[in-house]
């Protein structure tokens, strides 16, 4: 508990990703993507042998739907986001993808600021479902197209979104307390 | 008399849950009836949510081991396996073999527990109560080996990042080697009891029937996904811990239906015993824990790590922004992505069916709602 985070106000910006050791990504795939896509993905890179690309938020979706019909990634892993609130675009929503006759799994990266709407997969993975309705109750991230946009693990009567940075563990409690119990907690 | 009574009613909303026998815990499903038939459902979830995400945020990197335990805590080992192996590929940390083979065996018995209490609520939900007895019993055998070796029955907290805490306590091997020769005709007990049983076979073939394609449309992995033949299990696909070294099988179904996927398990459970046997035979010696910094602090960078957990796909994505503890944990928990498959099963069949497709997702709260 002595390494608590400073609570109650917003995380300072990491320094990353400039700092993350990546290194480029480059085969078969990279080409046939740079082809389709340009310059709307704006970089392939690897770290630790984890292979991902970064792309612009309205290309996501294509990617997903080309990497599903063209090369075989049909199975959506997994989708989440990240909250870095001291950028310009304050969220990076990542999905990953994996396929089963290639043994292999990339990830897909975008970065989005407050209030975009970004598309939703459902069309083309419908296990996106609850994936983004979890990011939405997590992050407050809502889904353009979502069939269901609703909170899944939150009461429908909560306020605020957990996972963002500015959200802090310490800040709630005390709210509670001084709520239910009329007590100042100590800071 | 009025125009139109409850009698009248073609479609009915019925709840089922929070507080139901047989939906393994707190989960919720509203169900949309014509008399028996289902016509929809939808799962109404979070009442066990405890923000284990947000605590990783506010924990160092070993402060957040033991609270990985506490989501799917039926198989509370591999939570903690994925954990260890997620952090320890952000610290480039190397474990020792003598700590994978025991990893191995440790989370081998954890799956056969796991699959043991599946086994016998799942009997219990369909009308075969003796299951449960039987299979609570072999499942005390490991517990009692955990309580020995770690001083913790469910949530054990097995593991350390870059290996083990504790060297193995005397007698270890001597006990898993007598637990494996006394479970296997245990295993073939459960199926004299059900696999031939024509009531089991009625509630079960042919219910909650998932194509390959529809397993991988919703993300279902684990035996559901083998029980619809498609042969994939991360232990032969992506190999960690030293499973390539283990002659074992993919057991697969051929009709995705619940009791494909009840073959499927029984079979894991088998394939289990095999690991644990190869693993004590040519356990290694030397250390059992690799070298790790006093403080953890993994340089900025992100990996997702998954292993085959009792449920399926078990990921971890870590991000790491340098300091002592994780910008950012995502759980992929296979609990919460099976979970969604359950209306695309229950649709069409009967009331009395829900009841056995929650059985056979084999779902565990804790993890689903973290």
């Amino acid at each position: 508990m002595a390494e608590q985070k400073p609570e109650g106000k917003p995380q300072p910006a990491p320094k990353a990703p400039a700092a993350m050791a990546a290194v480029a990504w480059e085969d078969d795939l990279t080409r046939a993507l740079g082809e389709e896509f340009g310059d709307r993905i704006r970089e392939f890179a690897s770290y630790l042998g984890q292979k991902f690309l970064v792309a612009r938020p309205e290309a996501v979706v294509p990617i997903l739907e080309y990497l599903k019909l063209e090369a075989d990634f049909d199975y959506l892993v997994d989708l989440t986001a990240v909250d870095y609130p001291g950028r310009p675009e304050r969220f990076e929503l990542i999905y990953i993808v994996y396929s089963f006759a290639r043994n292999e799994r990339i990830r897909i990266k975008t970065r989005i600021g407050e209030g975009a709407r970004p598309a939703s997969a459902v069309a083309v993975h419908p296990t996106a479902n609850w994936l983004e309705r979890e990011v939405f109750d997590m992050f407050g991230i809502p889904f353009e197209g979502h069939p269901d946009l609703r909170r899944i693990l939150l009461p429908e009567d909560w306020t605020g979104h957990p996972l963002r940075k500015d959200s802090s563990i310490l800040a709630a409690d005390q709210r509670w307390i001084k709520e239910h119990l009329g007590l100042e907690a100590e800071t | 008399m009025p125009d139109s009574t409850y009698l009248d009613a073609t479609e009915l909303v019925l709840n089922m849950g929070p507080q139901h026998p047989s939906t393994h815990g707190v989960l919720r499903v509203i169900l949309k009836l014509d008399g028996e038939k289902v016509l929809g459902t939808e799962c109404v979830i979070g009442y066990l949510h405890r923000g284990v995400e947000k605590i990783g945020e506010n924990r160092t990197y070993a402060q957040f081991a033991p609270y990985v335990d506490r989501m799917d805590y039926v198989a509370s080992v591999s939570n903690g396996l994925g954990y260890c192996l997620a952090v320890e590929k952000l610290l480039g940390v190397e474990v020792p073999p003598r700590a994978q083979a025991v990893r191995v065996i440790l989370t081998e018995l954890n799956r056969i527990a796991s699959h043991l209490i599946w086994l016998g609520t799942h009997a219990l939900d369909v009308g075969a109560i003796t299951p449960l007895f039987y299979t609570m019993r072999e499942r005390e055998e490991i517990l009692k080996i955990y309580e020995k070796y770690c001083g913790a029955r469910l949530t054990t907290h097995a593991f350390r990042i870059g290996g083990l805490q504790y060297e193995l306590y005397e007698g270890f091997e001597q006990e898993v080697r007598a637990f494996c020769e006394m479970f296997l005709p245990k295993v073939d007990e459960y199926e004299e009891l059900l696999t031939g049983n024509r009531i089991w076979i009625a509630r079960l073939k042919n219910v909650g029937v998932l194509t390959a394609e529809d397993c991988k449309a919703y993300g279902v992995t684990g035996p559901m996904l083998r029980a619809s033949g498609v042969e994939w299990d991360l232990r032969k696909a992506q190999p960690y811990s030293g499973y390539e070294q283990y002659d074992f099988k993919i057991p697969t179904g051929v009709n995705g239906d619940s009791y494909d996927r009840y073959l499927v398990r029984m079979e894991e459970m088998r394939q289990s015993v095999r690991i644990i046997r190869q693993a004590l035979d040519g356990l290694p010696g030397g250390a059992i824990l690799g070298k790790v910094p006093k403080v953890i602090k993994p340089p900025v960078g992100e990996v997702y790590v998954s292993i085959e957990a009792p449920k399926g796909e078990l990921g971890y994505y870590l991000v790491s922004d340098g300091s002592t503890q994780p910008y950012r944990v995502r759980v992929r928990p296979p609990s919460f992505v099976n979970l969604q498959a359950l209306d695309k099963m229950c649709r069409g069949a009967l009331v009395a069916d829900v009841v056995v497709i929650i059985g056979t997702i084999d779902i565990v709260l804790g993890e689903v709602d973290r």
